[in-house]
Formats: structure tokens, sequence, C-alpha cells
């Protein structure tokens, strides 16, 4: 790429163009702006490439890259925006993964253990790609805090490994989990919401 | 050395995420699966876990519109011809 190959450049743009497209709207909410934050890295990766050092994989210093365009075009449209998206960033203190009221209390049976037990998902395989559970999942993750966002999206929408992740978010491994952790259980409670609505059978 | 007492599930839905990425400890872990061997609940909740993590990793990628794919590799042009 240094060396002014553009087949092999467009090969990469290729390749990671849907992942970083997909974290840029993690960040901006309108498609044609995540578009322009794209090419915007792009474009700050050539800039920077001389520098790379390559402590990191070339992939983790790109997604870098566009979390930090991202993160700051974020800044900038959310001030134009009203207060609904604001809202969005709270709700990042301690929060449990399950509602407290599915437990038994203190005075129940078995304390701390299920009152309303999650239920079996029949056949969950046939739902993993139905429509209804696409939009469950997008409608879920558009809701999250943005920093569960961002690692959920790393994780387990890109499928980048848990070492990388941390590079390109800078975070540690426990922070990383954390984030994770309290997304994933929002993302699980949506879809548990949508079968108990009868969506999924 | 008193037995450790046995997991709650409320315990075990927090646990969840350091199970599935092996961050436990090995004494840690034979807690978490002694519970879940007795829990049809939390076996639920497990599996709903493992379904939506794979629900999300096949999400359908969106392509770069070709303008801006063509604006990129320009880009990339003009860079290599003024180095």
């Amino acid at each position: 790429m240094r060396g002014g190959d553009e087949t092999a450049f467009a090969e990469l743009v290729d390749r990671w163009g849907p992942s970083l497209l997909r974290l840029a709207r993690a960040y901006v909410p309108s498609r044609a702006v995540a578009e322009e934050v794209v090419q915007d890295t792009w474009v700050a990766v050539l800039r920077g490439i001389d520098g790379f050092e390559g402590r990191s994989s070339l992939r983790a210093w790109v997604f870098g890259i566009l979390v930090n365009q991202a993160r700051s075009q974020g800044r900038r449209e959310r001030r134009s925006l009203p207060f609904a998206a604001l809202l969005r960033r709270g709700g990042e203190g301690d929060e449990p993964a399950v509602s407290p009221d599915r437990f038994q209390g203190r005075r129940g049976e078995r304390p701390g253990w299920w009152a309303s037990p999650p239920r079996r998902w029949e056949d969950p395989e046939s739902h993993v790609e139905a429509a209804e559970t696409r939009a469950a999942l997008e409608g879920a993750i558009a809701a999250l805090p943005r920093r569960q966002r961002e690692a959920l999206l790393l994780r387990d929408v890109l499928g980048v490994p848990s070492g990388e992740a941390c590079t390109v978010l800078g975070l540690s491994e426990g922070n990383q989990r954390v984030l994770l952790h309290r997304a994933r259980a929002k993302v699980r409670a949506a879809l548990e919401a949508q079968a108990e609505a009868g969506m999924i059978r | 050395m008193t037995a450790p007492r046995e997991l709650t599930c409320r315990e075990l839905v927090e646990l969840v995420t350091d199970y599935l990425e092996e961050r436990m400890a090995p004494a840690e872990r034979a807690r978490f699966e002694e519970h879940l061997a007795a829990c049809p609940g939390c076996q639920a909740y497990l599996e709903q876990l493992r379904v939506t993590v794979a629900a999300l990793g096949r999400l359908p990628p969106e392509r770069l519109t070709e303008t801006v794919r063509e604006d990129v590799l320009a880009a990339f042009r003009d860079w290599h011809a003024g180095r």
C-alpha cells in the first residue's frame, strides 16, 4: 500500500468497508454521514501511513482512526440534535443484566433464584436469520449507550477478537468485558421480549 | 475451610460473560457449572445469550456506495502522485 499498489489498497477498502461503515453508524445516525466518516478515515490513513509502526495490527490501527473520526463527528452532530439522543448516553452506571423482579426476594422459597425464568426458544437457529430478529437487533443496538454499543459492534457484530477491540477502543480487557456484558444482556432482553410477544416461535 | 456457598441465579447471570469469554478461575467455573447443571432457567438464559451473540454475528453487511468508493480510490491516486 505504501508502495502505491492501488489493487492492494482497493482490496482493503472493500474488505473493511462494510465493517467500518457499520461502526461509523454507531455514532452518526445518517447513512450518508457515516459514509463520509469512512471516506475521511481512509484519507487519514493515507496521511498517517508513514507513521504507522506496526505496534498494533493494521486493522486495529485503521479501525482506531475511524473510531476517533466518528466520535468527533458524532459530537458535532449531537450539538444539533434534541435531547433524546443525549439521554441515550446515560445508563452507564451499575446495572443488572436481568431485572431484579425476575428473581425471588428474601422471603421467597429460594432467594435469588428465578421467579420467572426465561423460556427456551424453540428452534433458535430458525429465527437467528429472521427479518423480525434483525429488526429487533438493530433497534436494541441503537438503544445502547455509546460505549456498550462500540464494544458489542466490534466483538459480536464484526467479530473482532478481544485484544484488538481493546486496542481500537482504548479499553482494558476488564472494562471491555463489563461493557460487552451489559450490552449483550440488553440485546438478549430485547429478543426475549420479542419472543414473548409471539414474534419468534 | 468451608465449602463456598452455592451461586444463586441472580449471581450467575452476572457471570455469563466471564464464562463465555473463558475468564474464570477453575474453582469459580466449577461453581458456575454446578449451578447450571441443576437449573433449567439458567440453562435457558445461557442458551438465549448464545443465540443472541450468533444472531448479532449474522447481521448482513452494508457496502459503501460506489461513488464514495471511487472517491477513496481517487484520494489514493492523488496521495501516491504527491509522494
